[in-house]
């Protein structure tokens, strides 16, 4: 994952942002930002203005003026090209799998015909064998084969795809390792998963989130207040004898009207996404992942997230009058042919109580009955014996009925603990009762914690019953817990929690999960899932990592506080620039007023370039900021507020005045004007 | 700055904090149509009378926009009747100095002002106004533009309070309700209180005295119905003054204890809806909480304003000349420093706008003060209704700005500020400093503008700006060196007024149904804090960086430049 991160400033990137910064100047573009328009506008004018100087304003003050408002259009255009130039670089990546891979289209004969990746339409069926690389986003309609999907999700270990159940979805551009499988198309050229996901990192789909919006029309307000306040100034100047020039009227304009927030808005929506990505999470727009900074409720599937994805055996617990060895030993023989985690996991076990490892070949003879939903038990028939293991209830139908009540004892106790009891018997005759334990992942419970401190509820999704899961919620540290939950459930505690105002997000990848997926207000599909759960969640975790949702939701709240660190940031930093350029218009006409000066900048025109300079080269230091976002705390509001409210907006409001200082004083020495 | 002024100060905003409970839970029972006061038993059938006259069910509430509708046209009616009593006033009862018609650009001007709560005066009380027209023309407005001004603020605290509601209420149930049970049972004790005091209430022709002095002219002395115009006049921040005088006429304001009543009665029903808001969104602690940023903003103002005037001018100390408590140019002797800087501070943190010291002679900053207040939008308290929700617009603001800083989409008491709720606080923002800065700049060049003008440079300035700004704010006080009687004073200011009033108020109730509509999110940790210091240094932070950046340039042009020309140069305007 780190490989895929770009460095802030690659060279590339910068060449190219450069370039693109000077493309946006294009009032088209321009037009999307209101605050740049105005910028914009302002720079033409006081170009314009250049001609028409009154009397007294050298040139080379007006021009610089002009030169300085031109860049802090040209700044703000790089931010937003930075931030593309970004996500261009890794569709670049991403493109480099599609080209010209072949196909073998299945005609409607049953032959083959090598046919153009680009030409395939939905509903086509095509053959991939080993080695070659799978021409678009489809379902496996037969055969099973490991998939190198590396390109995509940068995860070097291949993965299993096969016809029928969850995984059964392919993509686009990765590759098949081993065996053969017949796909079937589900994408038209240009819809598939891999396009999508290069024009959302790319930025050219983008669309502005409600917030967005929003804090646009706010922005626009206070410009157009500013503008206001401009203009009246101009009669005021008339009245009292001042005649202010456009050059310094715009100069004024341009410093009071929120261009650092104006300029960076868009950069940061961008580097929002961008995070995401170089995390292997996709997400469908902006939306989405202003969502997740404001999900009030995880639903975390047990599976993956919570407990490491395997139940480990930690004891056997033998009958009265049967030793820990015979048991063991029992197991094993039960488990030899049981190939699941669970399974090997006994095998393990029985070792450390001595046993010698055994294998298949050493018994011919031996009949071995794999695990089935229906009979929800394994177990072995060999030399008249006839060992079982399974659920207590399906074990306890096999010895005709009844356990002896120190087992009865130890599988309730062990399905308290937050264990699955599994029990072995010979016949009709009980061994005695393994502990399978949940393994609850480390590190976890003070993340819940901060999670709570942050106001978010964390509820634990499981199909085990009701007394195994208030356990591992209980170590776990979540606040909630759904047991025996069928997808049904999982969408009407959705519905329930919405109903009640929060907002819910979740992770899932089957077919079923879907429904519940979409109603999520942030739904996280897991690559690894199949086509359906894709479609419906509004992002894609390509990793398959459920304890990803965490990082998601610090990814969105780390998004907006951005956001709103920088606006509070660009407000407050008005203050200091009016104590640098109004003074400097009055002082003319009214000397009295140089206290007013605080910053004792050299000249009424020194003061006015700096505080134009300070404006434009603040959006450049902020670049860095609004890429990478603030620090996320995981802290509570209250106190995010205070911290945030200190830095940026206490910050916002002293640091120009020593800026503008300095810039004065580099003015001066260099006698730019 | 005397032990005395801090003493009352104490005083003062110990007792605003005492009643601001009372009041509140008086208000939140006023205010809900089916809430029992304890004068139930004697003004319930006058209230039915009035729903019976009216043809109102009271058990029918309205959308914002039909509520808007029932607002404008009651003021429209109330105009119109306002200015067909003046015009008429001559042909009319009441009016034993046989005064004349008002001039049609004065009668719309005044009619408007006291519409809008305003009470600019362009006239002279008791050299223009008939017992009838200030009782009946002007005094009815100053019971119903408060209780217009009280209800528009409940609107608005419903709409953040109710849930997935579609009506906001009924305006006039509201109406009815706050003027029957809130201030005319109050004005009656206040009016009482006043007389006891020495303020006169009679219908008698004016008097004719002759002074001590022989040589000298025989001097008229008003009468008429004072005590109870000037007690629904401070109560509901009108402050419109029976007398050209205003609070500085001795039977408008006769002991230092019906001054120290007065100034508290400015913020006694404003404080009253803070808790009131608390008691409605079930968060007392955000009621507290913008009381208490208001409170720092009271003080800021108070003590600036006191501290210059206390300071006077050292150009005056220097010669010799000056009165060493301070600046008394204008002021009532009666009162001194403190108690004019204080009334002078309050009249505007509200949009009462009556005085008892002139405005126009204060030094630079302590007149920065008042201008400063009106320029905020007066939510420092503020106005009847006006106050609260002028600052829950503050409110929606700051919250917009700073919330994503706590990491989730802004949201208020569990409520999302998206678009349409910026868009119309931001426009009811946008459209009060066009008007006040618009109209500046129009009158500080054009001749009409100028026409009026008894001061040039900065003070000038400062006078028209000064006359906009508190028509805008629906305020009326006034630096009295401006003539308005001039049709274009009359018609501009009038215009100014209504845009004010209207143009702020139609925003307000458009954000009250759209916030009604939406669903509570549930509070938790992440929530964003409406409550506690650091809220209260924001929304302070967030009104004056806002509110005064916008006035900055304008102020650095008029009392700012004139402090400095008063300290730092020789030069006499």
């Amino acid at each position: 994952m780190a490989a895929k991160a770009h460095s802030l400033f690659e060279a590339a990137i910068l060449r190219q942002a450069v370039v693109a910064s000077f493309a946006k100047l294009h009032p088209r573009s321009l037009m999307k930002n209101p605050v740049m328009f105005v910028t914009g506008v302002g720079a033409l004018l006081t170009s314009v203005g250049l001609f028409f100087r009154p009397e007294g304003e050298p040139l080379g003050f007006g021009l610089q003026v002009a030169v300085w408002l031109w860049f802090t259009v040209l700044f703000a255009n790089f931010a937003e090209a930075m931030a593309e130039g970004r996500g261009k670089a890794q569709a670049d990546a991403l493109r480099k799998t599609r080209t010209r891979t072949m196909a073998n289209l299945l005609t409607k004969d049953g032959s083959l015909e090598k046919v153009l990746a680009e030409k395939l339409r939905k509903e086509d069926i095509v053959m991939v064998i080993a080695g070659e690389t799978i021409p678009g986003d489809g379902e496996v309609i037969e055969g099973v084969a490991s998939v190198d999907e590396s390109a995509i999700t940068g995860e070097s270990a291949p993965v299993i795809r096969e016809a029928g159940g969850d995984r059964s979805a392919v993509t686009g551009g990765t590759r098949v390792l081993s065996d053969r499988i017949k796909v079937r198309i589900t994408a038209n050229p240009g819809e598939s998963f891999l396009d999508r996901m290069i024009l959302l990192v790319e930025g050219a789909s983008r669309q502005k989130t409600p917030n967005e919006i929003a804090l646009t029309i706010l922005l626009s307000a206070l410009t157009i207040i500013f503008l206001v306040v401009v203009m009246t100034l101009k009669f005021f100047g008339i009245y009292s004898g001042v005649p202010f020039s456009v050059t310094v009227l715009v100069a004024l304009l341009v410093c009071l009207i929120p261009t650092t927030i104006g300029g960076l808005l868009s950069a940061i929506g961008i580097a929002g996404i961008d995070r995401l990505v170089q995390k292997n999470v996709l997400a469908m727009s902006g939306r989405a992942v202003e969502a997740a900074g404001d999900v009030n409720v995880l639903l975390l599937d047990k599976t993956g997230t919570i407990t490491l994805g395997d139940r480990q055996a930690a004891e056997f617990l033998p009958a009265r009058g049967v030793t820990v060895e015979e048991l063991a030993g029992s197991a094993q023989l039960a488990s030899l042919a049981d190939e699941t985690p669970e399974g090997r996991s006994i095998v393990v076990l029985a070792k450390r109580h001595g046993l010698r490892g055994r294998n298949l070949a050493e018994m011919p003879q031996a009949r071995f009955i794999a695990f089935s939903a229906q009979t929800r038990m394994s177990g072995v028939d060999a030399d008249g014996r006839h060992i079982r293991k399974g659920a207590a209830d399906a074990v306890r139908n096999f010895v005709g009925g009844q356990f002896p009540a120190d087992v009865e004892d130890a599988v309730t106790r062990i399905s308290f603990q937050g264990g699955t009891p599994l029990v072995v018997a010979e016949g009709r005759r009980v061994l005695g009762a393994i502990y399978l334990k949940d393994i609850v992942k480390g590190g976890l419970s003070d993340r819940f914690e901060r999670f709570r401190a942050m106001g978010i509820r964390t509820v634990m999704i499981t199909g085990d019953n009701p007394l195994t899961a208030a356990a591992i919620a209980r170590e776990a540290g979540v606040d909630d817990f759904l047991a025996e939950a069928t997808p049904t459930d999982k969408l009407a505690l959705i519905r329930k929690e919405q109903a009640a105002g929060y907002l819910v997000a979740m992770t899932g990848d089957g077919t079923n999960d879907a429904p519940a997926l979409a109603q999520a207000d942030v739904g996280v599909a897991m690559n690894t899932g199949t086509q359906a759960a894709k479609e419906a969640g509004n992002m894609v975790d390509l990793d398959s990592n459920p304890t990803k949702l965490i990082e998601i939701v610090e990814i969105g709240k780390q998004m907006l506080m951005t956001r709103g660190a920088l606006t509070t940031f660009s407000i407050a930093n008005d203050v200091a620039k009016y104590f640098a350029i109004l003074p400097a218009l009055l002082i003319g006409a009214f000397p009295v007023i140089g206290p007013l000066n605080i910053m004792r900048l050299a000249s009424p025109q020194s003061a006015i370039l700096s505080a134009v300079i300070f404006n434009a080269v603040i959006i450049i230091a902020l670049i860095p900021l609004a890429l990478r976002g603030v620090r996320f705390r995981p802290l509570g509001a209250g106190a995010l507020l205070l911290r945030n409210l200190l830095v940026y907006g206490l910050g916002g409001l002293l640091l120009p005045f020593p800026g503008i200082k300095l810039i004065d004083i580099a003015v001066n020495a260099f006698h730019l004007v | 700055m005397d032990i005395y002024g801090w003493v009352q100060l104490a005083i003062f905003l110990g007792l605003l904090l005492l009643a601001t409970r009372p009041m509140g839970l008086y208000l939140f029972r006023v205010l809900d149509p089916e809430g029992k006061t304890f004068l139930d038993p004697v003004l319930k059938p006058v209230e039915r009378i009035f729903y019976r006259l009216m043809g109102v069910d009271p058990a029918v509430e309205h959308d914002w926009k039909r509520y808007a509708v029932s607002l404008l046209a009651f003021s429209l009616v109330g105009t119109l009747f306002t200015y067909a009593i003046l015009r008429l006033q001559h042909l009319l009862p009441l009016n034993p100095q046989h005064l004349g018609p008002l001039s049609g650009d004065l009668a719309f001007n005044t009619s408007i002002s006291f519409i809008t709560n305003t009470n600019w005066q362009n006239y002279g009380g008791e050299s223009t106004m008939s017992y009838l027209s200030q009782m009946a023309a002007l005094a009815l407005h100053n019971f119903t533009s408060a209780a217009s001004g009280i209800a528009v603020a409940a609107v608005l605290v419903r709409g953040i309070a109710w849930h997935t509601a579609k009506t906001v209420g009924n305006f006039l149930v509201d109406l009815v309700r706050t003027t029957l049970y809130l201030l005319l049972p109050l004005s009656l004790v206040y009016a009482v209180f006043l007389v006891s005091q020495g303020t006169i209430q009679n219908f008698r022709p004016y008097v004719t005295a002759q002074t001590v002095e022989p040589a000298a002219a025989p001097q008229t002395i008003v009468q008429g119905p004072m005590a109870s115009q000037v007690a629904i006049k401070m109560l509901g921040t009108n402050g419109g003054g029976y007398t050209n005088a205003n609070a500085a006429h001795p039977y408008e304001n006769p002991t230092p204890l019906s001054n120290f009543v007065q100034i508290f009665s400015i913020f006694l029903i404003p404080g009253g809806l803070t808790f009131y808001l608390g008691r409605m969104v079930k968060n007392r602690k955000h009621g507290w909480s913008i009381w208490g940023a208001m409170a720092a903003l009271f003080l800021a103002g108070v003590l600036l304003c006191w501290w210059a005037e206390a300071a006077g001018n050292p150009r005056l100390h220097a010669l010799g000349v000056a009165s060493a408590s301070g600046n008394m140019e204008g002021k009532e002797v009666r009162f001194g420093i403190f108690d004019s800087a204080l009334f002078a501070t309050v009249t505007t943190d509200a949009s009462c706008g009556a005085v008892n010291t002139m405005h126009d002679s204060m030094t630079p900053l302590g007149g920065l003060v008042p201008l400063v207040n009106l320029h905020l939008g007066e939510v420092v308290f503020g106005g009847v209704g006006a106050g609260l929700y002028g600052m829950l617009v503050f409110v929606i603001l700051t919250v917009f700005l700073a919330g994503l800083m706590v990491g989730r989409t802004p949201e208020y008491l569990g409520k999302k500020i998206e678009s349409y709720d910026v868009k119309v606080s931001a426009l009811a923002v946008l459209l009060l400093i066009l008007d006040i800065m618009g109209f500046t700049a129009w009158a500080v060049v054009s001749k009409w503008g100028l026409a009026g003008l008894n001061n040039a440079g900065p003070h000038g300035f400062s006078e028209i700006l000064y006359a906009f700004s508190s028509a805008t704010a629906n305020n009326g006080s006034a630096f009295a060196g401006l003539s308005g009687d001039t049709p274009w004073y009359d018609t501009t200011l009038a215009v100014s007024m209504m845009i004010g009033r209207f143009f702020f108020i139609m925003p307000v109730l458009a954000l009250a149904g759209n916030m009604a509509k939406k669903k509570i999110l549930p509070e938790s940790g992440g929530s964003f804090p409406v409550a506690g210091p650091v809220f209260a240094i924001l929304l302070v932070g967030t009104i004056l960086i806002v509110g005064l950046l916008s006035f900055f340039p304008a102020l650095a042009v008029g009392p700012i430049v004139e402090h400095y020309l008063m300290i730092r140069s020789n030069a006499v305007f």
